[in-house]
């Protein structure tokens, strides 16, 4: 056994490991049962700590199974200890089997990730090297619950607040736990009342039906302008498939004030319809760029033969060129159909008229004093899960089409 | 940059003369072409010249909608029986307080069973049961009434007809502003003289270059971790791309539940952890001072938490750009690398860093613009306040909230010429064609 610069860095490892599943653990337990603690941070550092300097202590080949039971149970002794008996800062007895299970949940994450870290590290001198590889191991696995945390986190708080009630979120803004008592009809009560008494049913129809539409006209003019870009020669067709994409980089802002003005004297303001003519025009040209790299991609000859076997243009393109391009089809579409259902300016300036609001539009009107949180946060549950829905259905599509329209040129 | 597969098809055309199968070619393109060209120039092109247009104009939200002859109709007194007369009374207003109306006047249909008795309006003519009455020029908040005795018959007063059920046709044209020929720079001036103006310009720099540095450094963190193979590793690449994929109404307001000073979770955990002692308002706080040894400095809270806001729900992007590239570079430099003794920090800093500077560069101008561009979210979280005003909630201030159009539009036009200058100087300094 030697002690050197790998014993520090596996105590210092240790200690920031102890400390972070600490905080993660806790706050964790506190969000899910409710009870409420100051987590003993400085504990779980030591008992960190205590499992770094542990496994370190041996070379990397003697280190049995039997050291890593010990290395769990000394993470427990020191933790207790420290604590004096009292692990999460809490009498064991408070929502006992929550607290027994992030208990458990923090030795075991804590020897986990140390010994993650310290893999193949002895406890001796470390060239520069090997001390680099502990601190990225370390930093991948910081990143990794950092990230987690922070994109899972606001979610869940949306999720777990359109089921709770003002009341009891104002008493302990903390306690997230479910009260299954009431039944399906008690928990999902925001839900009932959204789509009973805040036409929800008529926002969800109206989004699907713009949506849904955008889709189509976007498709239908995309689809000739994209293979005309690609496949034909004209006058302007360098120029046009470089450049049609800074159309996608006229702010949306100063594009509102006009078509406000000049929709309002046709008549086209407070109508989907308008929307309708707004959103394709808006996504039309990413379409046609994402298409157009696409039908570049498809070999000529195919469409050539085509040709030669007495197939006109629109022949080539919808019995060649269009089956073969389904998969860019698709994630143009389903990128473009998330631009739609999540607009938001447009139908905000545009829709006054509470029989066609959009998701979009109705969840902003919820966001008034006389409305409780709950329901704002259903509202924002109701028009996030149709498009992560779809997204997580598809998203191979929608990643593939998403780097490959936008990274090419 | 592409190489057109097509190039060779036509090598042997004349170059400077088109043959009747080029230019049969090129009418097909331009027929193929025509209905995304109509769409753009109307909605795209049209309106974002209509917006200079519309900046020098004296123009206001209320006068969207044209002056015009109001005319509201009724039946005074009662009809005592088959010949007597009651009065059938106009009233007309011009809906507007500041402009006239020329040509004014109206037609209507009198009920069945009602006649004419007496003179009438000197105004007025009528002809069998049309009336018609000519009012020529008139004034701003003109107001008057124009009275016809009529006499029932029999018939009538077995079944009245209210007279409103015929409306009456209006006519008359009055000047519309947003096609008159009247200019003013006053826009411009006011916009340019109020003192927040470059408070605003600085607010929106800053939003800018932080939320777009932002985005692009916690991407290209993201992309590293998941950069290696492990277990659950496409579970937590869906994860991560859930804040760009969710709307953004629904983001923002649960920032707004999440950073509540009162309820909010995290400042809960925040002050059950010990790190405040009092609540944070995450939104409404403009500044707190700073004490950097013995310099003081304000920390703005608000601006920093959108900027924050901005990075959050942006990275996924740049994250899946960055990580599509980093798979794409070739394992046997790292091997060569790993063989030379190369560290893993050298490793990333001369190997993959190297490699990423185009796709950054690229990603830099695609969000340094959109993140320029961007309303809704601080339109939503904070409403512009509490000094996170940008140019482009400014532009909504002043168009609707303030109702001046024409000076939203200069504000709007500000937007469009800082765009333009940022986009030429990237494209000028920008490193070539990487990515």
């Amino acid at each position: 056994m030697r002690i050197g610069t790998g014993f520090i860095a596996g105590i210092i490892t240790g200690a920031i490991w102890g400390l972070v599943w600490m905080v993660v653990v806790s706050v964790t337990f506190m969000l899910v049962s409710g009870a409420i603690t100051r987590p003993p941070v400085g504990a779980a550092m030591l008992a960190g700590a205590a499992a770094g300097a542990m496994a370190t202590a041996f070379d990397p080949d003697r280190r049995t199974p039997g050291l890593q039971i010990g290395t769990l149970a000394v993470i427990a002794i020191v933790l207790a200890a420290a604590t004096f008996g009292l692990p999460l800062g809490l009498p064991l007895a408070v929502a006992a089997i929550y607290q027994a299970i992030a208990i458990a949940a923090i030795i075991a994450l804590i020897w986990a990730a140390t010994r993650a870290c310290m893999h193949g590290i002895s406890g001796g001198r470390l060239t520069r090297y090997q001390l680099e590889i502990v601190f990225i191991r370390l930093m991948k696995g910081l990143g990794l619950v950092f990230f987690t945390v922070l994109v899972a986190l606001p979610f869940y708080v949306m999720v777990m607040t359109s089921l709770k009630s003002q009341q009891s979120l104002l008493a302990n803004p903390l306690d997230f736990s479910l009260d299954f008592s009431q039944g399906a009809q008690g928990l999902f009560r925001s839900y009932v009342e959204l789509f009973a008494d805040y036409h929800f049913g008529t926002f969800l129809a109206n989004s699907t039906i713009v949506s849904v539409a955008t889709v189509i006209i976007t498709l239908l003019f995309a689809v000739p302008g994209a293979y005309a870009v690609a496949r034909l020669r004209f006058p302007g067709q360098a120029f046009l498939s470089q450049s049609i994409l800074l159309i996608y980089m006229v702010p949306a802002i100063v594009l509102v004030i006009p078509l406000y003005a000049v929709f309002s004297q046709l008549g086209l303001r407070d109508t989907l319809t308008g929307l309708m003519i707004v959103y394709p025009a808006t996504t039309i040209p990413v379409a046609l760029y994402m298409l157009q790299g696409y039908f570049r991609g498809i070999p000529s000859e195919l469409e050539e033969a085509g040709l030669m076997d007495g197939l006109t243009r629109v022949g080539v393109i919808s019995k060649i060129t269009l089956p073969l391009s389904l998969p860019a089809l698709a994630s143009v579409a389903l990128y473009v159909f998330m631009i739609a259902w999540n607009e938001f300016l447009f139908a905000f300036m545009f829709l006054d008229n509470i029989d066609i609001f959009t998701l979009s539009r109705g969840v902003v009107s919820l966001n008034s004093s006389e409305v409780p949180r709950q329901h704002l946060m259903a509202g924002a549950v109701v028009a996030t899960i149709p498009v992560l829905v779809i997204f997580l259905w598809f998203e191979r599509f929608l990643v593939s089409g998403l780097t490959a329209g936008s990274v090419k040129g | 940059m592409t190489v057109h597969p097509d190039k060779t098809a036509g090598a042997s055309a004349p170059p400077d003369r088109l043959g009747p199968m080029a230019r049969r070619e090129m009418g097909l393109a331009y027929t193929m072409l025509l209905p995304t060209f109509a769409i753009v120039l109307a909605i795209v092109l049209g309106p974002l010249l209509a917006n200079f247009w519309i900046s020098v104009k004296p123009i206001g939200l209320g006068d969207l909608r044209p002056a015009a002859l109001l005319v509201n109709e009724r039946l005074r007194g009662d009809f005592d029986g088959p010949g007597t007369t009651a009065t059938l009374e106009y009233r007309l207003r011009n809906s507007s307080q500041d402009k006239p109306i020329e040509g004014a006047g109206f037609t209507d249909t009198l009920p069945e069973g009602l006649t004419v008795a007496g003179d009438v309006d000197e105004r007025c003519t009528v002809n069998g049961a049309a009336l018609t009455c000519t009012l020529g020029e008139i004034e701003p908040r003109f107001r008057d009434s124009i009275r016809i005795e009529v006499a029932a018959d029999a018939a009538y007063l077995a079944d009245p007809v209210n007279p409103r059920d015929s409306d009456a046709a209006v006519t008359g044209t009055s000047d519309n502003v947003l096609t008159n020929l009247e200019f003013t720079w006053d826009n411009f001036s006011r916009i340019f003289s109020s003192s927040d103006f470059w408070t605003v310009l600085k607010t929106t720099l800053y939003y800018t270059v932080f939320g777009t540095a932002g985005a692009l450094v916690t991407g290209l963190f993201a992309a590293q971790l998941l950069n290696t193979a492990f277990k659950g590793r496409s579970i937590l690449r869906g994860l991560f791309l859930f804040p760009y994929v969710a709307p953004v109404i629904a983001v923002a307001f649960t920032w707004i539940v999440l950073l509540d000073p009162f309820s909010g979770t995290l400042n809960s955990i925040l002050r059950q952890m010990g790190v405040i002692d009092a609540p944070i308002n995450f939104f409404g706080q403009r500044a707190v001072p700073l004490n950097f040894f013995g310099l003081t400095i304000e920390f703005p809270v608000a601006l920093t938490t959108v900027i924050v806001f901005e990075a959050w729900r942006y990275f996924p992007l740049s994250f899946l750009f960055i990580l599509a590239r980093m798979q794409s570079i070739s394992s046997e430099m790292y091997e060569a690398a790993e063989i030379d003794g190369a560290t893993p920090l050298q490793q990333f800093w001369y190997i993959s860093l190297p490699q990423l500077v185009g796709i950054l560069a690229v990603l830099f101008l695609l969000r340094f613009i959109w993140t320029f561009n961007k309303f809704d979210d601080i339109f939503l979280l904070t409403g512009g306040a509490a000094g996170t005003r940008t140019l482009t909630v400014n532009v909504y201030e002043q168009a609707f909230a303030i109702s001046n159009l024409g000076a939203g539009a200069a504000v709007a036009v500000v937007v469009f010429a800082v765009l333009l200058a940022f986009s030429l100087i990237f494209f000028k300094y920008s490193p070539q064609d990487e990515g």
